[in-house]
């Protein structure tokens, strides 16, 4: 089938037919902030950061969830939709109780970096400050729901990658949360198997190796790709 | 007809206080009270975090001495782990402490007091500060500068930033000392010395010009605390404790961190949000006890630095064996400061401050730790209990200025008792009310666990407690 030619941001750029339109954009040389995609897992198009507009669609699409289409005009970078962006970003840190200060991601947080790409230097909506509770009854690991921000990053690598789906996440609205197996303490999992691909694919500090102190949490969400890659060529 | 005098807020300190001067229908002073007007919530909020993440969040609660607090939690965090660091995390430990009181000490004393002590007390409010002094006393404004870049400097090689630095953890300490840090620490001791050794000379010229403020400013008995190790020397990381009475007779010693419960009790009082330590035996508030600098050179036999102890001896020769005056805090940190310089100069040979090995790691061994440092204004205690997974659920932070609350207090009184006489002050008096505060150096940001500036007022109110007079900067 022939390639699609479609126009980002004025430039033509041409995609294989079925492409996603946030891989053809970042082809392009384009930065577009995401959050709940990970390369490697499915999309699920929650954190609404990759949003464009599309000429002749009155409705904002994720990029991570639309597929690539002949002629398509795209802009990733309009005033409607930086000024979108920074209020997700913005949310999410109302929503819960993200201080750098004393994260162990800081400096390796994926929600720090994009506050500073999205220009955040203050936050407009009142904090919710409601107190999560830190589950560290993993011998290796630990969760502080009081830095996730519901990405489902660990739902998916749990399930897709491991293949034993520990993570889930239960509630609804304001009230969802992360869960291993039946909402039950992380230490007494009987499905976890410790692999820690939760951990690698958390993009904040809420996933972390247990005894990690300030700043100290390494990001390495890209390894979750490579092992994908890495089992599909049978290295 | 009665007044009473408000200073708020007082100026030239860490953190937000007031004083307040009741005056009696004769105008002398009735009471006096100095109130900490900041709350913070420390020992609250971090309960359930994990407790490694306690030196990073406690650190938060000052950034002048944030290594304190750092040192503190780290090693309340080692007991809770139950291990032994790594010699060299204990010794780099210690370099970072030293680094720190440097700092601190060359802050309170050359930017915070200097003004005070260089220009007069009764000098034009509106260049009684830093900025003046530059302008009159060019050099040592410049000294002081240099000698608190320096103890920044220490603290940056070794944590990678001079504020707030993530670097001890429980179990050790994150990184080492380079060679070229080494290096560059040793090049510049010599410097540092010479201008530790020349503020001595200086404030012992002054001294003479301060004669009343020294028989005034906070001059009573009281109990003393402090960290010795081996021998009785001055120690300031990784000693025990010894408290001392007015005579210099040791009441406690070798007193092990973890059981200060048992010695220390807090009172509370509704008019100020910090708390009122006192030694139990002696009961509140006669069991009154004063940390820090003053108190450091009270408890310890010597500093184990042949300078320092010079100036210690000649100083205790003049004053006696026990240094009552609060004036003599600023000696007593020009003395640590030059006894710090001089440890630095012993420790930074050792080559184990070189080695890799820094950490020990280990699980949850204990439920309940106290760790324990000198910060640079006095004795620090960290203590945490946590549950078999190391959620922290409890929280108890006692901070050198707490401890030296009711001397503040007391010193308070005893200088607007000796200025004000019938209802009459000025500014220049109500600025030594204040540098009675200040010699103690208090950090009010760290012992009601503020953020916030410095800044001092004074209100008179009468017996009726209408505001009669305000002053404010």
């Amino acid at each position: 089938m022939a390639a699609k030619t479609l126009t980002i941001d004025g430039h033509l750029v041409s995609a294989r037919p079925g492409a996603m339109l946030l891989e053809t954009i970042r082809e392009a040389g384009i930065t577009i902030p995401t959050l709940c995609h990970l390369d490697g897992l499915s999309d699920v198009g929650a954190c609404r950061l990759c949003l464009v507009e599309i000429e002749g669609q009155r409705r904002l699409q994720p990029a991570c969830m639309t597929t690539v289409s002949e002629g398509m005009v795209v802009h990733t970078n309009t005033p409607r939709l930086r000024s979108y962006r920074r209020q997700i970003v913005e949310l999410l840190f109302a929503e819960r109780n993200h201080v750098c200060a004393v994260c162990v991601a800081s400096g390796n947080c994926e929600l720090q970096r994009l506050a500073a790409l999205v220009g955040m230097d203050h936050v407009r909506y009142e904090y919710m400050s409601v107190a999560y509770p830190v589950d560290i009854s993993h011998p290796r690991f630990g969760i502080d729901h009081n830095r996730c921000v519901l990405c489902t990053r660990c739902v998916r690598a749990c399930d897709e990658i491991e293949g034993v789906h520990t993570w889930d996440v239960s509630g609804r609205g304001i009230d969802s949360r992360v869960i291993t197996d039946m909402n039950q303490p992380w230490g007494t999992s009987t499905t976890c198997t410790s692999c820690g691909k939760c951990q690698l694919a958390c993009p904040t500090g809420a996933i972390f190796p247990r005894g990690v102190t300030v700043g100290e949490r390494p990001h390495a969400s890209e390894r979750i790709a490579l092992i994908v890659e890495a089992r599909k060529q049978r290295w | 007809m009665g007044q009473r005098i408000v200073i708020d807020p007082v100026t030239r300190i860490e953190g937000h206080a007031k004083i307040s001067i009741h005056l009696d229908d004769a105008g002398d002073v009735a009471e006096t009270r100095f109130h900490v007007t900041e709350f913070r919530g420390f020992e609250r909020f971090c309960i359930g975090r994990p407790f490694w993440e306690m030196p990073g969040i406690t650190a938060r609660i000052c950034g002048i001495c944030p290594v304190s607090h750092l040192l503190a939690s780290a090693r309340a965090g080692d007991g809770l782990l139950a291990v032994i660091i790594p010699p060299a995390a204990e010794k780099l430990r210690r370099l970072m402490n030293l680094g720190q009181i440097i700092q601190s000490h060359a802050l309170s004393f050359f930017h915070l007091s200097g003004p005070d002590l260089m220009l007069g007390f009764d000098s034009d409010p509106a260049r009684r500060n830093i900025f003046g002094l530059i302008e009159a006393e060019p050099q040592v404004a410049r000294n002081g500068i240099r000698l608190r870049q320096f103890g920044q400097e220490v603290i940056e090689l070794l944590g990678g930033r001079k504020i707030h630095p993530a670097w001890a953890v429980p179990g050790g300490v994150r990184s080492g000392l380079s060679q070229s840090g080494r290096d560059q620490i040793r090049a510049r001791l010599p410097e540092m010395l010479a201008i530790a050794l020349d503020a001595m000379e200086r404030l012992k010229r002054l001294s003479e010009r301060y004669r009343r403020e020294i028989q005034t400013f906070g001059v009573f008995p009281s109990l003393y605390l402090g960290m010795v190790g081996p021998g009785g020397r001055w120690m300031h990381y990784g000693g025990k404790l010894r408290i001392v009475d007015q005579h210099g007779q040791i009441l406690i010693d070798e007193l092990d961190p973890i059981d200060y419960c048992d010695v220390i009790g807090e009172a509370v009082e509704p008019w100020s949000y910090l708390k009122f330590p006192y030694i139990r035996a002696l009961g509140y508030p006669a069991g009154m006890y004063r940390v820090g600098p003053l108190a450091r050179l009270n408890v310890c036999t010597t500093m184990g630095a042949p300078r320092a102890d010079a100036e210690l001896s000649e100083l205790r020769s003049q004053v006696g064996p026990v240094i009552e005056g609060s004036f003599y805090y600023h000696h007593a940190r020009l003395i640590e400061i030059i006894a710090a310089l001089e440890r630095m100069e012993m420790l930074i040979e050792d080559d184990d401050l070189l080695s890799n090995d820094l950490r020990a790691d280990a699980g949850v061994n204990r439920h309940e730790a106290v760790g324990v440092s000198e910060a640079p204004r006095g004795t620090l205690f960290h203590h945490y209990k946590v549950d078999e997974k190391g959620l922290i659920t409890y929280v108890n932070l006692i901070i050198a200025t707490g401890q030296n609350n009711l001397a503040i207090n007391r010193a308070v009184g005893q200088i607007a008792q000796s200025y004000i006489r019938a209802g009459r002050f000025d500014e220049g008096i109500l600025n030594r009310i204040e540098a009675g505060v200040r010699a103690y150096d208090p950090c009010l940001s760290c012992s009601t666990h503020a953020v916030g500036h410095m800044a001092m007022e004074v209100e008179l109110y009468d017996a009726r407690g209408t505001l009669v007079n305000r002053l404010a900067r």
